[in-house]
């Protein structure tokens, strides 16, 4: 398992590994939301949160369909299903890594976005937050997207597709709850909601994963 | 005690049956050479032994954790170093040393160098040295010398040898000659699925869609 996530970790930072992609994106599109909407502060106050969840939704997803796709192409995939380790466990490790490629900079990046957009300031604190409650949600409902639309020439844009609807419910408590701290309301229970969300989906979906891609390597 | 023993075994490759009745067991130190022509349903039998895909009928009698299955593809990142893909294998599979699997497949040199720099044989090289890292009996091998030289060839002949002498087991899919004199030959055209037979015995679920 630490192998795993060791040569995961390594592929990813290596050339062509697509680390630091999903951050230059959110970076890209938190620049171009106020050439889009004008610069009043007003205007981008009161949507910075949404813009920042959406845009962190949006980055993860640019990296997903390589999460199995890159091993079944080259073999590696049949070879870890025949391997002693449990492909449920397989699947979790895969997601963690690509929450610690993806997820994690964006949890780490995103106040400074916040500043582009005038997040008002007491909302710093609830968007790291939410975000790091929030993202690894992401990861593992994204892992088993590419599970099932693994081997599928272009799977990415059905991925997209699978995934998105998939993140509706963390996208809401988690920009609510960001909204909520930037008046200064109590951000508790969209908080709740989220880590609830992300409990049970990471409880449940390594096993969806892993039954996903069975059927895929038959 | 045999490693590995199919009883009645029937495989099927995207709803269409392939090879059925078949039946062999294989103890420690044999080898099983499946000769057929392409599209026969070598890969197909190979990849239902190593448990990658269900038998339609009959069954599998085997510990999962004895097979070491090695396919088409050598299961490379072309990012890492030789010697870090045959560890990460390691590492998987209980940390077994990778010097000698390197040095058995004459790979010791190249073993800094990363894999995409690799020419096509020195990459099924590489995927065969994996077999020796896994430290399981029973190998299933699909085509393991496409690409290979003919000194390579001897080289991984020879690690079979030693694997079969050490009380392991292989089934290989091959259309050369391994110079494996003691290597049973199992002519998989007899037992070529006969379509009449197909509407009593359905290939599974997926046929009612085809």
């Amino acid at each position: 398992m630490k192998a795993l996530l060791w040569r995961d970790l390594r592929l990813a930072v290596r050339a062509g590994g697509g680390f630091g992609l999903a951050l230059a994106f959110f970076l890209i599109l938190c620049t171009l939301v106020p050439f889009g909407v004008g610069p009043e502060g007003g205007t981008l106050a009161r949507i910075a949160p949404g813009i920042l969840w959406v845009g962190a939704l949006l980055s993860c997803l640019l990296s997903l369909d390589r999460i199995f796709a890159l091993d079944h192409e080259d073999g590696s995939l049949d070879l870890l299903a025949t391997a002693p380790l449990p492909l449920e466990g397989v699947v979790a490790i895969k997601a963690l890594a690509h929450w610690l490629v993806t997820g994690l900079p964006l949890v780490i990046f995103a106040p400074v976005l916040g500043l582009l957009l005038h997040l008002p300031g007491p909302a710093y604190p609830w968007l790291v937050l939410s975000l790091a409650l929030g993202t690894p949600a992401l990861s593992v409902l994204g892992a088993f997207g590419a599970a099932v639309t693994v081997g599928l020439r272009r799977g990415g844009l059905l991925l997209s597709l699978l995934v998105l609807p998939l993140y509706v419910p963390t996208l809401i408590f988690g920009a609510e709850a960001v909204r909520r701290g930037a008046i200064g309301a109590d951000p508790g229970t969209p908080l709740l909601f989220l880590a609830a969300i992300t409990l049970a989906v990471l409880a449940l979906m390594p096993f969806a994963s892993a039954a996903a891609l069975r059927v895929n390597l038959r | 005690m045999s490693l590995l023993a199919v009883r009645d075994l029937a495989v099927a490759r995207g709803g269409l049956r392939l090879v059925e009745a078949l039946d062999f067991a294989l103890a420690p130190g044999q080898a099983l050479v499946l000769r057929g022509p392409n599209g026969l349903g070598k890969t197909t039998l190979l990849r239902t032994l190593a448990g990658l895909q269900r038998p339609v009928a009959g069954e599998v009698i085997c510990d999962p954790d004895t097979l070491a299955y090695a396919g088409h593809a050598d299961g490379l990142k072309p990012a890492l170093s030789v010697a870090e893909n045959l560890g990460f294998w390691s590492a998987v599979f209980g940390g077994a040393p990778v010097g000698p699997a390197l040095a058995a497949m004459n790979l010791t040199e190249l073993a800094a160098r990363p894999a995409h720099m690799l020419s096509a044989g020195q990459k099924r090289r590489l995927g065969l040295a994996r077999l020796a890292v896994t430290g399981r009996a029973v190998w299933l091998l699909d085509e393991p010398t496409v690409s290979l030289d003919a000194a390579s060839v001897g080289l991984f002949a020879a690690m079979l040898r030693g694997h079969l002498g050490q009380g392991g087991a292989a089934v290989i899919a091959t259309h050369i000659d391994l110079g494996l004199p003691e290597a049973r030959l199992l002519d998989l055209t007899p037992y070529r699925a006969m379509p009449g037979r197909q509407a009593d015995r359905p290939a599974g679920f997926n046929e009612a869609f085809a």
